[in-house]
């Protein structure tokens, strides 16, 4: 995974709530055995018109002001309903590395961090204090500072934020989440021998 | 200190935690499906890392697979491609796989149960967010992501914070025609999608415990839709009874210490819970979903709501972007609405009994014109079962279709799927945006009210139906 640095970048709006990942990446595109590519369909059926080509210019990331953003500023609970991780790749494939809402759907939120994507919780006020600065300034960039938890924007609409210590420094080093676990082989295998003994019939 | 069932299943499955990491969890069982596991297999190979316990998991194919024509190559090649990865990846690995061919194939979450292959107390995973089902037994079961897929194959563990804990309790008893689909989306209804995040939800009270195992799954199977991480009810003698015998269940003396066990997993009486809910069974109609999130349902004796109707800002736009999308104006009678589609079948509601449910009342009926019904049962066990009871015959002189197993139109992958505008009763869990379909317009409800709306052409009111 890529680590994460500290960025300046165009923030786009998507002012909607409940979010689900059906409609980050519709089923049509889960067949695919690769990682890879997904970003293409991101928003597929909004983004897009009927012929699933030419772009739906009603749809917020179709204007040009965001043409290139990397933070995405999106209403509460984004990314409810499956689990589908293709839903951070086409994220992270179309290329945002940072999220910004008052709250996501926990299996979503894990995958996030597993592909090298930030996602930032902030009150109601704040994502309210956000929406209304890139609604006054389409194309307004934000400097994302994960080291410091800080977001700083051109109207003074600056933050801190909270991360899980962990989540920050995998994303930081990029590192390999199996590899940080193996680190701990000693100790799964010494709880796997007591869990055989204490539960014999999972084995048998 | 009193300790939940939750807390009692995390410690005995809590590892260790290193410096500045999460604690990590064992995982006793890893289901799989065609869809969320080829990228975990490729990472596993590109790193040169083993499935660590192969016999921990059982892998079915069932979110691509055809409902008709089962002997045909499947016509997509995309999907044949996924298909024929999941046989390679398991052939490779030794895993368990009820491939297309096999007699026990299905819905992951309705043929794990058929199996016995997940008990009280375990934790279980599977990169799908209605792995919640399995809660039904008193296990801690959640959807993962497919890196974390490739993290249990490797590791058998998994980083995991602690969630929170919310009791659901549902006391009385259910007026006739309601169900464990109308628990589930009545609670819903009330904890809106997000209202469960950061928790596990534990269902108890009478009208849970009265509940067949069947029922349970069902209950437990949404919690995701509630935003829960997991959903579980206590094990009792019923779920005891329910794996008893079958093919992964634990034999001889083992039975006796295993069920013992389980016994002692309960939450202890007086455990205190961060966030406790209460609902009345008697106060449960048959529900129907009448927007774009499961949280957007009433009872099917309502009307659908306007959206000044909402004090909530978000709420009362979200009303207004799903009345557009369903094509439906505020305060019509939720029985006016008329169907194109009805689909009984998923792993929220392909089971047996959902089956003689609906057969019930579809019964002597016939399916109203211009109206497509389809029967998926969850898995050629079911559909069996179902055959022998005759219940396949109840359908098809009906005029419903009678198909082989598959999540089918449930999400829309394998080709079974709703054209734009049609509008369709649907046992399944999600009625967002082109779920079913692109345009597609999906009412959540139980397998009775859809077999009732099949033969109605609209909703019908069945609890009048004596």
């Amino acid at each position: 995974m890529e680590a994460y640095k500290k960025h300046e970048s165009i923030a786009a709006l998507m002012n909607r709530s409940n979010v689900d990942t059906d409609q980050i990446i519709p089923k049509q595109f889960l067949k695919k055995v690769e990682r890879s590519g997904f970003g293409v369909h991101l928003f597929h059926d909004w983004r897009y018109n009927d012929d699933g080509v030419t772009e739906n210019p009603d749809f917020e990331l179709n204007k040009a002001a965001f043409k290139g953003a990397k933070v995405l500023v999106v209403g509460d609970n984004f990314g409810c309903g499956s689990s589908r991780e293709h839903a951070p790749w086409a994220i992270a494939d179309y290329g945002f590395n940072t999220i910004i809402s008052t709250s996501y759907a926990d299996i979503f939120y894990s995958n996030c961090f597993k592909n090298g994507i930030l996602a930032i919780k902030v009150s109601p006020e704040q994502l309210a204090a956000l929406m209304d600065e890139i609604n006054a300034n389409e194309g307004a960039s934000f400097v994302v500072d994960l080291e410091q938890q800080q977001v700083t924007t051109p109207a003074g609409n600056g933050f801190k934020f909270e991360v899980d210590p962990f989540r920050k420094d995998n994303l930081l080093g990029g590192f390999d989440d199996i590899g940080l676990t193996l680190k701990q082989g000693a100790e799964i295998t010494a709880f796997e021998e007591k869990h055989k003994q204490n539960f014999p019939w999972l084995w048998a | 200190m009193k300790k939940t069932m939750y807390d009692k299943i995390w410690d005995a499955h809590f590892v260790c935690q290193a410096d500045g990491q999460a604690p990590l969890l064992y995982v006793d069982r890893h289901l799989m499906h065609e869809v969320t596991s080829p990228q975990a297999f490729e990472g596993l190979r590109n790193a040169n890392r083993k499935v660590r316990n192969p016999h921990s998991i059982l892998a079915t194919m069932d979110h691509c697979v055809p409902t008709k024509n089962r002997d045909l190559p499947i016509a997509d090649p995309i999907a044949r491609k996924q298909i024929e990865t999941m046989a390679e990846n398991c052939a490779e690995n030794g895993l368990n796989l009820y491939d297309m061919e096999s007699p026990d194939n299905g819905v992951i979450h309705v043929v794990v149960p058929e199996h016995g292959f997940v008990h009280p107390g375990m934790v279980v995973v599977c990169g799908d967010s209605h792995t919640a089902t399995h809660g039904a037994f008193g296990a801690l079961a959640f959807g993962i992501g497919t890196s974390e897929v490739e993290h249990v194959m490797a590791t058998q563990t998994l980083p995991q914070q602690k969630s929170k804990t919310m009791l659901v309790k549902v006391e009385g008893t259910l007026s006739k025609h309601c169900t464990a689909k109308d628990i589930a989306l009545a609670i819903i209804g009330v904890t809106g999608t997000a209202g469960g995040t950061g928790y596990v939800m534990e269902y108890a009270g009478n009208a849970i415990e009265a509940l067949s195992m069947e029922g349970r799954m069902t209950v437990c199977n949404m919690a995701i839709e509630a935003g829960a991480r997991a959903g579980m009810i206590a094990p009792d003698q019923k779920t005891f009874d329910f794996i008893e015998g079958k093919e992964f269940a634990p034999k001889g003396e083992q039975w006796d210490q295993a069920v013992s066990y389980w016994k002692s997993i309960v939450s202890d009486e007086g455990a205190e819970y961060d966030t406790v809910l209460t609902l009345k069974a008697e106060d449960i109609s048959p529900q129907v979903t009448w927007g774009t999130s499961p949280e957007q349902v009433v009872g099917v004796n309502e009307v659908v709501p306007a959206p000044a109707s909402f004090t909530d800002a978000g709420k009362s736009l979200a009303c207004e972007g799903a009345l557009k999308y369903m094509d439906l104006e505020a305060n019509t009678k939720m029985t006016d609405i008329n169907i194109d589609y009805v689909f009984l079948g998923s792993c929220t509601n392909g089971r047996i009994e959902d089956f003689r449910d609906a057969a019930q009342m579809a019964k002597g009926t016939t399916v109203a014109q211009g109206v497509t019904a389809i029967a998926v049962p969850g898995s050629f066990h079911v559909k069996i079962q179902a055959e022998k009871e005759g219940l396949d015959k109840i359908f098809i002189d009906a005029g419903w279709e009678w198909r082989e197993p598959g999540c089918s139109m449930c999400l829309a992958m394998n080709g079974d799927e709703l054209k734009d505008g049609q509008r369709c009763a649907s046992t399944s869990n999600r009625n967002f945006e082109g779920r079913q379909g692109k345009g597609g317009r999906t009412h959540l409800v139980s397998p009775a009210m859809a077999a009732a709306a099949a033969a109605a052409g609209h909703f019908v009111d069945i609890s009048k139906i004596g």
